[in-house]
């Protein structure tokens, strides 16, 4: 990979990066929100591979490598297993915020992140810090998800987009925080994708739905 | 030695939680173990708050494990509360229906939650830090979800989703703070390290850092239950068991406005102490508030006690805005003090829970009549979250006006006092319903199902007795704690 080339293919993964985040705001089907996620997992690891090589180091490689059967690999199955196979789940019906107007919010959402990321390049201006906009986009993207969606499991899309957004920023702004703390942070991750997979199973037994304006019983 | 300290303070919940996942809950032989641990954990506190008042910071596995003053005194309340809480745990799941399988997780999960505070308050590294933060969110999931009742897994999906979110905002932060730290030229293996972290702090670029320390801010504070992603909390602190949310709210809610406490020791210092001032003055003043208000109106004891741990928490994050040394004595005395008494609040809260089945503050009548010792040892813990002296939280909070007043924030400090009054108006008043009135025809309504409860001994009230004990011993005199309490108020105050 040459000097000029580092750019494009940086920039063509940051791409995929933000337009598998609002692919998941427009689909509906969380099947297909659960895809996305998945698509974005590669472009993240994509994104830390391509570092990784641009600077000869093979702990970023290797770190790549992990990310992607993580994020591309795992936690798209647990998410697809507490999908399970009821068609009543399949679909989020009912989004407080409707998709169009979601999808308006997300442009200016990514306005919004071009705004205050404007420091963040201006500290240390390069390839790859030119394109944290577009992963602070995705974790704005992954908050708003998270707050007007309604199914749980198009909630827990929206965190793990959030997350997705946090570790891209991570990579693209000071290669990788310490390894220690992006184990702990992977490990962590996926203790919360288990935990929110178990607790939606038994939520669903418990409520018959994951329908979250079910749960309304805890309220001042 | 301050290694051997440094890891047992962690290694013995593990094994704790270990050898229940390994033998499980027997009522009469491993239910006492974890008391045993936790009063070792306890010594180990001691030991290590002795050492570092002699000799100084402690540190071990090439800086990850760190103790200082500060450290050393959350430490001390975490195994204080811990203790109280596991001592009070056969009694808690010999008086509800649990079977075999699921006092086995209770207890591994407890323990689990016990040593990723530890981890927490003995965290060199603010990424480490973080990851224990984050570990409490995890291991707490399915313990406040512990009866799995429709309520109780409401309660528990909200705490993982806003916990979960709030915190990995704090993540953004350290991640914006690393990223501002290489850029001085720190190591990798540094830049998230306190002590390099405060000593290159002036260097550090002051628009990225700003960013990043108002979202750490934010998303440790979530945690600590302040405004505005604070809707977790009363829903998690009224279904899990007593001795768990004794524990979230005696320890947890402290060990994450520790996390702030850390942030803010960086950002003084590169960005003055305004910003992270101003920022700390709005949400206690809207925790406040908020808990002021849903006090007035509130129907359930369980939620009552949940958001008087709120109010306490928007006192405590006041005294980290003011900041001077005298604020962060009070602070921390208060965060001591506080969680002693709501140790004892939950405690018995939960025993009340089960001899009435029922959480309405309307359906608890002339508790004072009919259960006089739990009545008593209610009623004493809420006097003592209320600032009656002896308690700690008398001299707390009156150091916290003090220092505020000293400080020139005069309005907002009398601001924040009258929203506690309101506080301290509307719990007197729920807590008095439940004490008083007529004791005839309002037996208890449990005595009519098939498990009639256990009748409330001394034996079960010892450790509350022992928890009120030392609230008002900490009230009367700081004793031999007095050095490490003004250690650990220099490490982050202002002189």
């Amino acid at each position: 990979m040459t000097d000029i080339t580092y750019p494009l293919y940086l920039d063509l993964a940051a791409g995929l990066l933000l337009l598998s985040a609002i692919g998941v705001l427009w689909r509906r089907q969380l099947a297909a929100m659960i895809n996305l996620f998945a698509v974005q997992g590669v472009a993240l690891a994509a994104i830390v591979a391509i570092i990784g090589v641009h600077q000869h180091s093979l702990e970023l490689a290797l770190v790549a490598a992990g990310l992607g059967v993580l994020r591309a690999g795992v936690l798209p199955h647990l998410a697809r297993r507490a999908l399970g196979n009821s068609p009543a789940e399949a679909r989020e019906t009912r989004p407080v915020v409707n998709v169009a107007a979601s999808l308006l919010a997300a442009a200016a959402l990514t306005l919004l992140a071009y705004a205050v990321t404007r420091p963040l390049v201006a500290l240390e201006p390069s390839p790859a810090t030119a394109i944290l906009p577009a992963a602070v986009t995705v974790v704005l993207i992954g908050f708003f998800t998270l707050v007007t969606r309604r199914r749980a499991l198009a909630q827990v899309v929206g965190f793990l987009l959030l997350d997705n957004g946090i570790t891209a920023t991570a990579f693209l702004a000071a290669a990788g925080v310490p390894l220690i703390v992006e184990l702990g942070v992977s490990f962590d991750l996926l203790l919360v994708a288990l935990v929110l997979q178990v607790l939606t199973t038994r939520l669903r037994s418990a409520f018959g739905s994951t329908d979250l304006d079910e749960l309304r019983e805890l309220h001042d | 030695m301050s290694t051997l300290l440094l890891l047992a303070a962690i290694g013995l919940p593990l094994a704790a939680a270990l050898g229940y996942a390994t033998w499980g809950w027997r009522r009469r032989t491993t239910a006492w173990t974890g008391v045993v641990t936790t009063g070792l954990l306890a010594v180990d506190a001691i030991g290590l708050a002795t050492t570092v008042t002699r000799h100084g910071p402690a540190h071990t596995a090439a800086g990850l494990l760190r103790a200082d003053a500060l450290s050393a005194w959350m430490l001390l309340g975490v195994a204080a509360v811990a203790l109280l809480a596991c001592w009070a745990s056969p009694a808690y799941l010999a008086s509800g229906h649990t079977g075999g399988r699921r006092a086995r997780w209770y207890a591994v999960l407890l323990h689990l939650f016990i040593a990723a505070m530890a981890t927490a308050v003995l965290a060199g590294n603010l990424g480490i830090l973080w990851v224990a933060v984050e570990a409490t969110t995890i291991v707490t999931a399915f313990l406040v979800g512990h009866d799995r009742t429709r309520t109780a897994l409401e309660a528990a999906w909200k705490y993982v989703v806003i916990c979960s979110a709030a915190i990995a905002i704090a993540f953004l932060g350290l991640v914006l703070l690393y990223y501002a730290a290489r850029h001085t030229g720190l190591g990798s293996e540094q830049a998230l390290d306190w002590a390099s972290l405060t000593g290159h702090a002036h260097q550090l670029d002051p628009a990225v850092t700003r960013i990043a320390i108002g979202l750490a801010v934010l998303g440790f504070g979530a945690k600590a239950g302040l405004v505005p992603m604070h809707a977790w909390l009363p829903d998690a602190h009224s279904q899990a068991p007593a001795p768990v949310s004794a524990l979230m709210s005696g320890v947890l809610l402290p060990v994450a406005l520790y996390a702030v406490l850390r942030v803010k020791a960086v950002a003084d210092p590169a960005l003055g102490t305004g910003y992270v001032r101003t920022l700390l003055v709005i949400l206690a003043l809207a925790t406040l508030a908020l808990a002021a208000l849903l006090l007035i109106g509130q129907r359930d004891y369980k939620r009552m006690l949940a958001y008087s741990s709120m109010e306490h928490m928007g006192l405590i994050a006041l005294a980290a805005a003011v900041g001077s040394r005298l604020a962060i004595t009070a602070l921390l005395l208060h965060m001591a003090g506080h969680g002693l008494a709501k140790t004892v609040a939950f405690l018995s809260s939960g025993h009340i829970l089960h001899h009435h089945t029922s959480a309405q503050i309307a359906d608890v009548r002339a508790l004072a009549a009919r259960m006089p010792l739990l009545a008593a040892l209610f009623g004493l813990a809420v006097l003592a979250l209320l600032g009656f002296p002896p308690a700690a939280l008398f001299a707390s909070e009156l150091g916290i006006a003090r220092a505020g007043t000293t400080a020139g924030m005069t309005w907002v400090t009398a601001g924040a006092f009258i929203l506690v009054a309101v506080s301290f108006a509307a719990i007197v008043a729920h807590t008095g319903r439940m004490m008083l009135g007529p004791a005839a025809g309002t037996a208890p309504q449990a005595a009519t199902t098939d498990h009639p409860p256990a009748t409330f001994t001394l034996t079960t009230a010892l450790p509350m007795i022992a928890g009120l004990l030392g609230v008002a011993a900490l009230g009367i005199a700081l004793g031999p704690t007095t050095d490490l309490l003004h250690t650990a108020a220099t490490i982050v105050g202002a002189p």
